[in-house]
């Protein structure tokens, strides 16, 4: 009978002892629960980066709305002369910045909308459909409802960003961006 | 010397079930942060750090878990 601590014998994966283990394991015993015991003791471990990982992530959520808080308000900015937009055409323009796609169009004589193009769901460009009142995605066959911006049948959850505008001496002026909170 | 006031086959038993909480609130965290990550992009900005204290809470509970879990080796 073994007097050691049972802590300390070296057990082999097969359990049997070790004078009747193959000489290759006698050369280079491995203690099989210690072994299994640090392997799990590391993936403890690896799971606390996870989670760090996790807030470095809430901390850049939380940097990027900081950020667009401090930003200010929207320039205004001209997009088109009215008689230039024929009604079921449709414009694309920069806005607010020089990289933000966003489509202009002309509805009927007197309504023009404008709105993101990027897809709420990942951001494809969707494509106006004025015959049809909607613009639609190709990506994932999203389709946002043409005067409102909400989303009507796919993937999309969230309304497409609306551009307000404002008209006067026959051009068109882009005045900010609405984003409809869920 | 091994000093632990637990046998080896009880920290056996212990670890896993440590490492299954920590697991739990990691997802707990994953649940959270595509949440924020969707209630932002949606414009609602005022859930954005409540939620980011929660995550930090939730860390600062897997670092006491894993502290607890290298205690268990002294």
């Amino acid at each position: 009978m073994s007097l050691e601590p049972p802590d300390l014998v070296t057990v082999a994966p097969d359990g049997r002892p070790p004078e009747e283990q193959p000489r290759w394991r006698q050369a280079f015993p491995i203690d099989e629960p210690q072994d299994d015991y640090r392997f799990r003791r590391h993936f403890a471990r690896f799971l606390l980066l996870t989670s760090l990982a996790f807030v470095v992530g809430q901390a850049w959520i939380v940097l990027l709305s900081v950020l667009s808080r401090t930003r200010g308000k929207p320039p205004v900015q001209d997009v088109a002369g009215v008689a230039e937009l024929p009604v079921g055409r449709a414009k694309l323009f920069a806005y607010p910045r020089p990289g933000d796609a966003c489509v202009l169009v002309r509805v009927s004589h007197e309504q023009f909308v404008a709105f993101g193009q990027q897809c709420t769901h990942l951001s494809c460009p969707v494509i106006p459909k004025p015959a049809e009142g909607k613009f639609h995605c190709p990506c994932h066959e999203g389709v946002f409802d043409l005067y409102t911006g909400q989303p009507l049948a796919g993937p999309p959850r969230r309304t497409l960003p609306r551009i307000t505008l404002d008209i006067r001496g026959g051009r068109i002026y882009a005045t900010g961006v609405q984003q409809e909170v869920l | 010397m091994n000093r632990s006031p637990f046998a080896r086959s009880q920290r056996m038993t212990i670890l896993p079930g440590i490492v299954c909480l920590i697991a739990v609130i990691v997802i707990l965290q994953l649940w959270l942060f595509t949440a924020t990550m969707e209630a932002y992009l949606g414009g609602d900005h005022v859930i954005v750090v409540p939620a980011a204290l929660a995550s930090l809470a939730c860390l600062g509970l897997n670092a006491g878990l894993v502290r607890y879990l290298r205690a268990l080796d002294r």
